[in-house]
């Protein structure tokens, strides 16, 4: 193994950057920048727990924002309800995010391929008309979070740079999860699934039961983030789960890199970035985004990552 | 009982409608072995269009027949330039392609037409109410649907089942190393066949116009129904996509007429009252979750051996 290439490079200079990037808001008092690389570093959360089961698993997820709006619904309802205890919101949110994966993991993972893709899309769908129809919850409107989650004095969510460097914690906490999974024996059976699934049950593998734990593993990692996410913005509405925030956390896979450690977190930095960058140009960033979306499809085989590793070979 | 009437023939006629978006998204799958979510983009254009046309020409009929050419230009330039390149790549690759399509679209959209929705008034002619049994009427527009849509159903099943073209679409499904190697022009065919795709998405765009507003992101919900649709009928089958559709659009528009009334026998009047549309909404996921469970192929596999 090379000790030194230029993705570890960049990587490192992403991380150092992110851990760096209170004291330079900070210093030069741009708070603007700290809540917009919080909410990055949030949907990168997502986006690494996505890869969980994309990248690794082979299991194409149309539906993954659901888990943002489970987690986010957890903490917003038991909000309402008066139960501002984080300690109690976050296992909450938790918990339903990891049983609503196993519900329609255990359907979804009956069918494969393109299959696959659209009963993830339908279920989220749902989760997306449940939610508008709490009436009780506000409904299509949303719900206002009054007051964020409640660690008993040990961490005040209300303080920007403490939630920062708290989402900054999660976030590293999953990846390094990740990469154990990924490195050990089970991670690598579903490894092993992904590139051929018959094979792998010839041996005597149980192929649904792997793929099911992965994927309510990266379920309930994901509603983590739909939970932090809850707290960022103060509000939760449907739109967290509407299906093109699946696409957009697809995207931020793709574009960082596919099945590499650190590759969704550069996808959500550059996504999230570039949408920011071209919406203060103009008012139709779209525009410029979506034909963006089709070559880097035509042309960035493996993403960021992919050519960060080319670079290193050329 | 005229109610039921009434409710069965919006479920016929939105099911069909259904059936048009279902049949292109099918034919291009299993032709092409395409993803295309940029599909509901082109059910929004074809409204817009439509809805452009009409007020252009000042003539309902002149502006459709405009906007269905429009429609099938605009997916043949769409193929050509864009999703030909797609052919062959990984599912994943498409579904993220067109996502952004779809932004682009969306987008376009609003640059060209502006944020705030179209609407697109029907000609006298149409609006009247038409006598069906004695002492029921039903829309004219609504009958016209349902009329064209089965038409063009029955067309499209001569054109497939009985034309060359269509004996080449078959052909290009089951083999298409094979119908290359015999000389088809197999790129041709297939541009062919995703402007037919495009053309029927647009056709059920502008027929649904005048009932709904023409606004952005209008495809979007709406392709999702397509989706369920033809994952129940089982993906690249014309027959499948048909009884789905048909299946899909009566459930969805009886489950919102019915179910609140029958709810509220059952539980109390507030809780009814917000557990129904929620669970109407539900009730086409739930079917397909059900269908998944017992047929995970769907319900007509198209290449069954």
């Amino acid at each position: 193994m090379k000790s030194f290439t230029v993705s570890k490079a960049v990587t490192a200079l992403m991380l150092a950057g992110l851990v760096l990037l209170p004291l330079y808001s900070q210093a030069s008092g741009n708070i603007f920048i700290l809540t917009l690389f919080t909410r990055i570093i949030i949907l990168a959360l997502a986006a690494a727990s996505l890869n969980l089961i994309m990248g690794f698993g082979g299991m194409m997820s149309f539906g993954h924002a659901a888990y943002l709006g489970i987690g986010g619904y957890a903490v917003g309802m038991l909000a309402q309800e008066g139960v501002g205890s984080g300690w109690i919101q976050f296992p909450v949110a938790l918990a339903a995010s990891a049983i609503y994966a196993l519900v329609i993991g255990a359907l979804s993972l009956r069918t494969r391929g393109v299959y696959f893709i659209m009963i993830t899309l339908a279920f989220a769908q749902m989760a997306y008309y449940v939610a508008s129809g709490l009436a009780r919850y506000g409904g299509d409107d949303g719900l206002t979070v009054y007051k964020r989650s409640d660690f008993s004095g040990l961490i005040n969510l209300s303080n920007r740079t403490q939630f920062y460097y708290l989402c900054l914690a999660c976030l590293l906490g999953v990846i390094f999860l990740i990469w154990r999974i990924v490195n050990s024996r089970f991670g690598l059976v579903v490894q092993g699934l992904r590139s051929n699934e018959q094979r792998m049950q010839a041996i005597g593998f149980p192929a649904k039961r792997y793929q099911l734990v992965c994927f309510v593993i990266s379920g309930t990692m994901c509603g983590l983030a739909g939970a932090l996410l809850a707290n960022n913005t103060d509000f939760v509405s449907p739109a967290v789960m509407y299906w093109t925030r699946s696409g957009d956390l697809m995207v931020m896979v793709i574009l960082g890199g596919m099945g590499t450690l650190f590759g969704p977190v550069m996808g959500a930095v550059v996504f999230l970035l570039l949408e920011e960058f071209l919406s203060q140009i103009t008012e139709y960033w779209a525009l410029i985004m979506g034909p963006l979306l089709l070559l880097i499809v035509l042309f960035g085989r493996g993403g960021i990552m992919g050519m960060l590793g080319r670079a290193n070979r050329g | 009982m005229l109610l039921v009437v009434e409710q069965f023939l919006n479920g016929l006629q939105f099911g069909l409608l259904l059936f048009l978006l279902a049949a292109g998204l099918t034919l291009v799958f299993g032709i092409m072995d395409l993803v295309n979510l940029a599909h509901g983009s082109l059910y929004m254009m074809g409204a817009y269009f439509a809805a452009t046309f009409a007020a252009w020409t000042g003539s309902f009929l002149a502006g459709a027949l405009m906007a269905l050419g429009a429609t099938l230009v605009l997916g043949i330039v769409l193929e050509m330039s864009a999703l030909r390149h797609l052919y062959g790549r990984d599912h994943l690759d498409h579904v993220l392609a067109t996502f952004g399509l779809i932004l682009f679209f969306n987008e376009a959209v609003r640059l060209i037409w502006g944020p705030a929705g179209l609407a697109l008034p029907l000609p006298a002619w149409l609006t009247v109410p038409v006598p069906i049994l004695p002492g029921i009427h039903y829309p004219a527009y609504r009958l016209a649907i349902i009329i064209v849509a089965l038409l063009v159903a029955l067309l499209l099943y001569l054109g497939v089942m009985r034309t060359r073209i269509g004996m080449l679409i078959r052909a290009g499904a089951s083999n298409r190393e094979m119908i290359g190697a015999l000389g088809i022009n197999i790129k041709l065919l297939y541009t062919l066949v995703f402007g037919l795709g495009a053309a029927l998405a647009g056709l059920a765009g502008l027929m649904q116009a005048p009932i709904l507003t023409v606004q952005i992101g209008m495809g979007e919900n709406i392709l999702i129904l397509a989706f369920v649709i033809i994952v129940i009928g089982g993906i690249g089958s014309i027959r499948g996509a048909f009884l789905a559709a048909i299946f899909v659009g009566m459930i969805d528009t009886l489950g919102r007429a019915f179910l609140p009334n029958l709810l509220r026998q059952v539980l109390s009047g507030a809780a009814a009252s917000t557990a129904a549309p929620a669970l109407s909404s539900m009730l086409i996921y739930l079917l397909m979750a059900i269908v998944l469970v017992v047929r995970p192929e769907g319900l007509f596999p198209a290449n069954r051996r």
